[in-house]
């Protein structure tokens, strides 16, 4: 009960830093925008290609919106992943959802070719990449729902989703095998992740699953409270362990699945901001872990887009690439500080 | 007849418990009746193998008998729900806590789980709950430490807290003496002792501490090969029970001390 306040103090500087930051990336770009034109941007609208409305209301908003969507939500997927399978090293990844979504992008880019004129035809629009890895990511989880139904030992699921990362890896070497120069490109490209491909209109959509993500996710937090006992006591606590981890299941791959699905497959950050926050707040109770995963996901979300915009310059850097050089010193140092990875 | 007054928390009849596969049915221990009365310090011993694991499994829903019924508070142990069962049985395990991160406050409050809303807030009760637990353990001075700084016997001492704030009529605990030094097996062993009586709860534990569980306990639950016998510890001394609890060749049961010694 002493510790709320110091939570309080640390939860208000970190929406602070977390606000900052996200002013501070609207303001980043190849296009540089006066601070006077940036605040006048968000009161008038011009249909003109070139203006600063323009480029901040429809370009660098829905990215930094998308930003905070992206760290938060695999944050928090991977936080759910970490305490259901008692493991400090799970994250979205584990459950097969990212490589579920690959296989389906797989088959969208260097799969149409072999179908033929009218696959291609039919497949490639703006939507099929999204619908790809959406319905790649569920149906591997539908699969590995099935799977862990049967099995009474969670970390059986976390080797059958393992399994199924491997499968699918093996498909689509096969696919690139198979297909043209261009294809392989253009699903390389795809698996560097963006952040900055989405419209107002495809936002919507992104927040809407992801709400109901964070639903389910608030909805589990007293059984995720329960599970750090371990199942034996969850169980003999009146926990129904069964249907908590279908909600958690759920939970985590409406949000890794919808952020694969609009943003690529994102490295990392699902795995180490959850260590990040426990280091910070050295607590594991979720109802404290849940809001500080957000902030925390969002900030380095947030960050790693601005390092990646390469400010000052016309370049961006794959984010991807940017979340792995961040994510994995950071796994490294905490490995090498605490020597135990506590959860 | 002051015995016959008291509620029975648990009751077996004709339970057999073992192993059921495709093929055959393992049948490890039968006939077991046992009563335990309300406010009951009661140890269960027997050798290693002989099934107690598997009777504590089988008491706590873990796994279902061969045949027969445990009735709880009256009422078959089956009609009962996950959560209302939580409320009357809780249990204290010998396997490690997952997370050790979790501070000595925040593992009790989890005892109270069955009890709070769904996102699982503290009502006031609920906290005077947990601080009694606290105080009737004697572990108020850790609260604020973090499990993982805890010795085996002060984490044993939060893990009972943890099964009184659960505030059931019955608690099992699997071996809790385990892992401790002689002073703190009698430590953990004298506290359940004294709980039982303070709190008027029931509480049930397996042990291998024999000399120490005919002391303090009220009544014993001894498992041999051939039969599961309770009673109070001078009437199963004098039925010679002890004696045909392990194989003849290396210690002999003394009945003055109610102790083993190893045969010279």
């Amino acid at each position: 009960m002493v510790k709320t306040q110091s939570y309080k103090i640390t939860f208000t500087l970190l929406i602070l830093l977390a606000l900052i930051l996200f002013f501070i990336n609207l303001n980043l770009g190849s296009v540089n925008i006066t601070l006077k034109d940036f605040f006048s941007s968000f009161f008038t609208y011009e249909k003109n290609y070139s203006t600063p409305e323009y480029i901040i209301q429809s370009y660098r908003l829905p990215k930094a919106i998308t930003a905070v969507l992206v760290g938060s939500g695999l944050g928090i997927s991977g936080l759910l992943m970490q305490t259901m399978f008692r493991n400090p090293l799970a994250g979205p990844f584990v459950l097969g959802i990212t490589s579920g979504a690959s296989l389906g992008v797989a088959l969208v880019i260097m799969g149409a070719s072999l179908l033929g004129g009218f696959a291609t035809h039919f497949l490639m629009n703006e939507w099929s990449i999204v619908i790809a890895a959406s319905l790649g990511s569920f149906l591997v989880l539908l699969i590995v729902l099935i799977v862990s139904s049967k099995v009474r030992d969670t970390m059986a699921i976390l080797i059958i989703g393992l399994m199924f990362g491997s499968i699918t890896a093996a498909i689509v070497s096969v696919l690139a095998y198979f297909s043209s120069a261009e294809e392989l490109q253009q699903y390389i490209f795809w698996g560097f992740g963006s952040l900055g491909d989405l419209q107002w209109k495809e936002l919507k959509i992104f927040a809407i699953v992801y709400a109901i993500g964070l639903v389910f996710t608030i909805a589990a937090i007293k059984g995720l409270n329960t599970l750090l006992l371990g199942e034996n006591y969850a169980k003999s606590l009146g926990l129904n362990i069964k249907r908590n981890r279908i909600i958690i299941v759920i939970a985590a791959s409406l949000l890794a699945g919808t952020i694969t699905a609009f943003a690529g497959p994102i490295a990392f950050i699902g795995l180490a901001v959850p260590h990040l926050t426990r280091l910070l707040f050295n607590t594991s109770n979720h109802k404290i872990l849940l809001p500080a995963v957000f902030i925390l996901g969002a900030i380095i979300m947030l960050i790693c887009d601005s390092i990646a915009q390469l400010p000052n310059s016309d370049y961006t850097l794959p984010i991807n690439a940017i979340t792995s050089l961040v994510g994995a010193p950071v796994v490294i140092w905490l490995l090498v500080r605490k020597r135990k990875m506590m959860f | 007849m002051e015995n016959k007054n008291q509620h029975i928390i648990l009751k077996t009849e004709d339970l057999s418990i073992g192993y059921t596969s495709k093929k055959a049915k393992t049948i490890v221990a039968n006939n077991i009746n046992i009563e335990l009365k309300r406010g009951e310090l009661v140890g269960l011993i027997g050798a290693n193998g002989i099934g107690k694991s598997t009777l504590l499994r089988t008491l706590t829903q873990v796994q279902n008998p061969l045949s027969g019924s445990i009735h709880l508070n009256k009422k078959n142990v089956l009609d009962y729900n996950p959560l209302d069962l939580a409320k009357v049985m809780s249990l204290v395990l010998t396997g490690q806590i997952t997370s050790k991160n979790l501070s000595v406050l925040e593992l009790v409050a989890l005892g109270r789980q069955p009890y709070t809303n769904w996102v699982g807030n503290l009502s006031e009760n609920d906290i005077t709950v947990i601080n009694n637990a606290l105080l009737q353990t004697n572990i108020e001075a850790l609260k604020h430490r973090k499990c993982f700084e805890l010795s085996d016997g002060q984490l044993q001492k939060v893990m009972i807290a943890r099964a009184l704030a659960q505030d059931t009529d019955l608690i099992i605990l699997d071996e809790p003496t385990t892992h401790l030094d002689m002073y703190h097996k009698a430590y953990i062993l004298k506290l359940l002792q004294r709980l039982a009586k303070e709190t008027n709860k029931t509480i049930l534990f397996s042990s291998h501490e024999i000399d120490l569980a005919i002391q303090l306990c009220d009544n014993l639950i001894v498992m041999t090969n051939d039969v599961v016998i309770s009673g109070q510890p001078c009437n199963l001394i004098k039925k010679g029970v002890f004696e045909t609890l392990f194989p003849k060749d290396l210690i002999a049961f003394d009945e003055k001390t109610g102790s083993f010694r190893v045969k010279k």
